[in-house]
């Protein structure tokens, strides 16, 4: 654009993000002079809007988010649509995200293939690969032998090939890590195992085998439970139940740049502190939007930053960011009070009254906006 | 003012007594259990000695010399006749023991890396706190353990065990808390700071307990009950046990008694101590009263939502304030409040007399405390207090003079916080001016019900008259009704027009012509005395009625509820018509402009007066709803009929191929879900179309018009009354079999039909059949549990979001830091804005843009 430098003037005026609306929305022939009314106006508009020094932003942002709070349904249903995951909404999934739970009631992925593979052909067979798929679920029948010692196992034949397998002994191989201390044979959809040193009483051990060759994986994506092909615009995608982050942005087909999951932790672990803050921005919004309560993303962003801001993803819990706060007073009137002031004891802390509700507690003017500035005078 | 405040706390340090200075700090010293003489009089010793402080009024403090509530109450001692463990403490006392020489009392880390470790743990201390960098040391000896020998003195170490709660063993032999703390009082400074303990202001051996504080008498307040007999504060009961045992093991061992029985003594003084702290330690037995209840002692007295943190200090009380049942007032302008009279006389303001403002204070004196406006209290300049009654007033009149403070009755124009609980918001308390109106609650302007989330069911509000200078100020500027219009959550409206305002201003700018006389009465009425916008002529439009409130200079382009264009030019509504989207709270965006263009003052004036002109229009036209209002136009209950019938044809179909087996299940589904997610697929599309239908063929009510300007109901509540209440959905599903495989015992078991699941085909109008009223309930309960559960899950996660929240601001450099000044982000929301400068959180350049690319 032939504006170019003019524009640049104003970056220090205006937010980037205003800048390249005007720049955008601004007729390419634009005269000099109107642009820079235009620049000089909203700059103008810009240094109104901005916010005053002392301003408590964090209440204000937790009263946007909670307030509304009261107001989110708390069943966990699924939305209407016919082809879509169950997926947690509502106040539980913001408990969720803001507590940082270890395990969450409804980890999902969306899978984002690259271009030649997002056919809808392609893609229900990529996904059908994905899927973990257990050994147990290829057994149609066990049998154990208690005089000859011996584990026989049934393997459904159709499920086998439909699972792209096409020799038993494929299957055996898999499962041999598993299966130490035995001998096994394959006969036509059978696989049969023998104990290697026969003798004694290892009937357990026999038992024992079968219940540990079920949960074999002999294909997909550990942790992947269930897939889903759905339509997602132009292309098709991949819904998954169950996640895997760090196996799934491994594949090749996979479009890493876009693929994303609901699990905060494992997004923190695969992708870092960044890629963390965005989901819980991401996901917060989403079950707000959902929900038609209207918030500023401002306050959202607020929260996601407090939770990261120490390098690594901390839950509004006490244990979480509570914990991190300097001083004992605001650390006690959280929650359990009397750890917190017996600790202080101990190690001799000294609360230096900087926030909010230790200058409640004392009586004196909180140093939040008109309690921030002080007066200093020459006494005489 | 009155109290001046000259000194300012700046900073509390936490950290233990040492058994010196407990003594130091003490007035008397505790060595009997009796409380009072026999006249009732305080014994020198005992508990309630009067050097701890006095709770009688008539008595003076010994130690201070002060009355009752001037004497913040003095510490006392005890001492013991052996020593005890502490509680709280017990956890570090067996840290140190199990980490140190039971011989040599050094750390159990070779010298050698001693340094190595001391750098490691400072790291986590200061970075993960204090427990971290326990755990951390602990796990550091724990590798050196295996050789279970102490590196310095090659002493073979014993393993030690505590028995909960206080027991400590080692060997299975019983340490007593003499011993330990020989132990502890061997271990050296230095190793002290390897723990990470600061030398200097601690040593270990004082968290065994050989000299006991007792608190003052002041926070152990006996009450007198109405027999005149003395009832003792729970932790006077406590601390007696403790005198009384302490007598007695001193006895014990100066009779030498046998060993047996000091040791039990002992035990219980240690029983007696730790439920003394606290009363809910798990492994103990709490302490009770003789009628079993358990006793509330210290820890009690400070954790939890009742105890002092969060009660007494976090949460405090204020004079100046009133409460009672509100209603709604339409007339009063915005920012008043309606405040009864009763009220006003006895909430007062302090003035200060000056010789400007002598003359009507003297009125109000002459007037006395019982009659309004009159005044209740005089304050002199040295601060003396004189109460102003028949018989004080002529001689108050007469010494009045300037500097005098007098307490007047609160009058119209005062300024007044106005709050209801939930507090969720900082609109749930905003400031108001005070209009003394007769009546016995608060009035207050419908309009301004959204942000308290108030309605007049019964609730309840909360009214605080400031009482200093500043506070007024501050509430003035900073919490006036006007200034809170735009919420911060979302940079939107959320005052704005409610339900008449709507429904009349809809009407008035849709249909309405008037002629020139009832425009001019209806405008009078709403509050407009200049009319010379008004058009001379005959009969004049319902627009330009409403016009005249518009400044002149005013335009705007915008949709109103039903999307057709709403087109302001030079203060002239040229078209569409005013409703929900541009006058009510939550959207308002007309009134979201003018605010931006003309300040809060400007706009909550003319949102009272649009509100009072919508209340007339629509008193002066008339506007009720009747049953009739739901009646359809001839035919469309027949067409309604058959679209249901359809899709009960069309669910039986799928019923009947599930049945068959043949049902195709979706990707991901079992057939049983299928069918489910398609019958109710087909279920609501049929009730959506029926309630289309119904919505295009009711006559043109007063309960369709509030639907359609959005003042109340929607479209779906027209339809459930004219046409068909539709599916009751529970948990997200159609209706589960609650007999035994099926919903009610009318229905044939494994019937899958709509009716037999939630499927409610009548109107509210008809009425339900049984089944359907059944089902609806069903529904409804579980809305009810639903509200009830959120409530305090909600109320949590606001709690806790408070808290981590509350002192993250934004400093002078734009920076968005916490209390300990560490940066949280580098420009708040990425762009510095303020939420609520902003238009639902964007700045409007295209109108920049167009005004100057406009102006060719």
């Amino acid at each position: 654009m032939k504006h170019d430098e003019v524009l640049k003037e104003y970056s220090e005026k205006l937010s980037p993000a205003l800048l390249q609306e005007i720049a955008a929305s601004v007729p390419a022939n634009i005269a000099k002079e109107k642009l820079i009314k235009i620049l000089e106006e909203a700059a103008g508009l810009y240094s109104r809007a901005k916010i005053n020094a002392g301003e408590c932003v964090g209440l204000v942002g937790a009263e946007s988010i909670g307030e509304p709070g009261t107001q989110m349904t708390l069943n966990t249903f699924h939305l209407a649509g016919v082809a879509e995951m169950n997926v947690t909404t509502g106040l539980p999934r913001i408990i969720e995200i803001f507590d940082c739970q270890k395990e969450i009631k409804t980890p999902m992925m969306e899978v984002f293939l690259k271009a030649p593979h997002n056919t809808i052909d392609k893609v229900k067979k990529f996904a059908a690969a994905l899927k973990e798929t257990l050994f147990g679920e290829l057994v149609s029948e066990y049998s154990l032998n208690i005089y000859e010692q011996t584990l026989t196992l049934k393997i459904n034949e159709t499920l086998m090939k439909d699972y792209g397998f096409t020799d038993i002994k494929e299957l055996a191989k898999l499962l041999k890590t598993k299966s130490k201390g035995f001998i096994s044979e394959t006969k036509d959809y059978l696989i049969i195992f023998t104990q290697k040193d026969k003798g004694g009483e290892n009937l357990k051990e026999m038992y024992g085998l079968k219940e540990k060759l079920k949960v074999v994986k002999i294909k997909g994506i550990k942790g992947v439970k269930q897939v889903l092909p759905v339509k997602r615009g132009e292309e098709y995608i991949i819904l998954t139940s169950g996640t895997n982050l760090k196996d799934i942005l491994q594949l090749s087909e996979v479009d890493a740049t876009r693929t994303y999951g609901n699990d905060l932790r494992e997004v923190y672990e695969v992708l870092g502190i960044e890629a963390a803050r965005q989901a819980i921005i991401n996901e917060v919004y989403k079950v707000m939007e959902a929900q038609g309560l209207n918030i500023d993303i401002r306050h959202i962003m607020l929260v996601a930053d407090i939770m990261c801001a120490s390098g690594a993803v901390k839950g509004i819990t006490r244990y979480g960011v509570v914990s991190e706060k300097a001083s004992v007073l605001a650390r006690a009137s959280f929650e359990t009070p009397i750890k917190h002031l017996i600790n202080a004891a101990l190690e001799g802390e000294v609360d230096r009254l900087t926030s909010v509700v230790e200058n409640v507690m004392i009586n004196q003017p909180v140093p939040l906006g008109t309690g921030l500035p002080g007066l200093v005078t020459k006494m005489k | 003012m009155r109290h001046q405040v000259n000194e300012k706390i700046e900073s509390i340090t936490f950290g233990i007594f040492s058994p010196k200075q407990i003594v130091a700090a003490s007035t008397a010293k505790v060595v009997t259990p009796e409380l009072y003489d026999r006249e009732g009089y305080p014994v020198d010793g005992g508990l309630m000695d009067l050097r701890l402080g006095v709770i009688d009024p008539g008595l003076r403090c010994k130690t201070c010399g002060q009355k009752l509530k001037e004497c913040p109450g003095h510490f006392g001692y005890i001492e013991l006749a052996r020593p005890v463990i502490h509680i709280h403490f017990v956890k570090q006392i067996l840290d140190l023991l199990k980490l140190t020489c039971k011989s040599c009392a050094r750390v159990l880390i070779p010298d050698e890396n001693l340094k190595k470790y001391f750098g490691i743990l400072e790291k986590v201390g200061r970075e993960e706190g204090f427990e971290a960098r326990r755990k951390k040391i602990k796990a550091i000896v724990n590798k050196y353990k295996v050789k279970e020998k102490c590196p310095h003195c090659n002493t073979a170490q014993d393993k030690i065990k505590l028995d909960k709660p206080y027991t400590v063993y080692e060997n299975e032999v019983r340490l007593s808390p003499i011993e330990i703390r020989a132990r502890l009082e061997k271990i050296s400074n230095d190793d002290l700071e390897t723990f990470g303990f600061k030398s200097g202001n601690f040593r270990p051996e004082w968290l065994i307990i050989t000299v006991m504080q007792i608190p003052p008498v002041t926070m152990r307040p006996s009450i007198t009950l109405e027999s005149g007999e003395r009832s003792e504060d729970d932790l006077t009961h406590k601390l007696g046990d403790i005198v009384r045992i302490n007598q007695r093991l001193f006895e014990n061992i100066n009779a030498g008694a046998p060993e047996v029985i000091i040791e039990d003594l002992w035990d219980l003084l240690q029983y007696h101590i730790t439920t003394f702290f606290n009363n809910e330690v798990p492994q103990l037995p709490p302490a009770r009263h003789r009628g079993g209840q358990i006793l509330k002692t210290l820890a009690t007295r400070i954790s939890s939502k009742d105890g002092r943190i969060r009660h007494n200090l976090a949460g405090k009380r204020t004079d100046f304030s009133a409460r009672t049942v509100i209603s709604p007032d339409p007339l009063i302008s915005l920012n008043e409040v309606g405040v009864p009279f009763s009220m006003a006389m006895v909430l007062t303001v302090p003035e200060r007399v000056t010789e400007w403002n002598i003359e009507y204070l003297k009125k109000y004196i002459a007037n006395g405390s019982k009659v309004y406006p009159g005044a209740n209290y005089t304050l002199k300049s040295d601060g003396r207090r004189k109460t102003i009654t028949e018989e004080t007033k002529a001689e108050i009149l007469e010494e009045l003079e300037p500097g005098f403070i007098v307490e007047r009755h609160l009058i119209d124009g005062d300024i007044a916080l106005f709050n209801r609980q939930p507090s969720l918001h900082r609109m749930s308390m905003m400031c108001h001016r005070v209009k003394v109106l007769p009546g016995m609650t608060f009035r207050l302007n419908p309009a301004v019900c959204n942000p308290y989330n108030a309605d007049f069911d019964g609730d309840e509000m909360n009214l605080h008259i400031p009482q200093t200078e500043e506070a007024r100020a501050e509430a003035q500027v900073l919490m006036l009704v006007e200034t809170q219009i735009i919420s911060p959550r979302y940079g939107l409206s959320v005052v704005g027009c409610i339900q008449d305002g709507i429904t009349g201003n809809y009407l008035l700018t849709k249909e309405l012509v008037l002629t020139r006389n009832e425009a001019v009465d209806l405008l009078y009425s709403s509050g407009v005395d200049d009319l010379s916008a008004l058009p001379n002529k005959e009969k004049i439009d319902g627009k330009e009625v409403f016009s005249v409130l518009l400044p002149e200079d005013f335009n705007f382009v915008g949709k109103d509820k039903s999307g057709n264009d709403v087109k302001i030019v030079n203060g002239q509504l040229k078209s569409g018509c005013m409703d929900k989207a541009n006058l009510g709270q939550e959207s308002g965006l007309m009134l979201r402009n003018i605010y931006e263009k003309y300040g809060p003052t400007f706009t909550s004036g003319l949102l009272g007066k649009i509100s009072k002109l919508g209340i007339t229009v629509l008193s002066r036209r008339g506007f009720s709803i009747g049953l009739a209002d739901m009646d359809l136009e001839e035919g469309a209950n027949e067409e309604i009929k058959e679209v249901i019938a359809k899709a009960e044809e069309e669910v039986n179909q799928l019923i009947n191929s599930y049945n068959q087996g043949k049902l195709e299940s979706l990707p991901g589904r079992t057939v049983a879900e299928t069918l489910e997610l398609r019958i109710l697929e087909s279920l609501n599309k049929a009730r959506n179309k029926s309630g289309t239908i119904a919505m295009k063929q009711v006559r043109d009510s007063a309960a369709l018009i509030m639907a359609k300007c959005g003042a109340r109901g929607n479209p779906l509540n027209i339809a459930q009354m004219t046409a068909i209440v539709g599916q009751q959905a529970l948990r997200g599903k159609r209706i589960e079999s609650g007999y035994r495989s099926r919903t009610l015992p009318y229905f044939k078991p494994n019937d899958l039909s709509p009716k037999a699941r939630g499927f409610i085909k009548s109107n509210f109008k008809e009425g339900l059949k049984p089944h359907e009223f059944f089902f609806g309930a069903m529904t409804g309960r579980d809305a009810l549990m639903d509200t009830a559960l959120r409530t305090p899950k909600s109320g949590y996660l606001y709690r806790r979001l408070s808290n981590a929240m509350q002192d993250l601001k934004v400093e002078y450099d734009g920076t968005v830091r916490d209390a300990s000044r560490k940066i949280v982000q580098f420009l708040y929301g990425e762009d510095g804005l303020d939420v609520s400068k902003t238009e639902n959180g964007a700045l409007d350049i295209k109108k920049i843009i167009q005004q100057v690319l406009g102006a060719k």
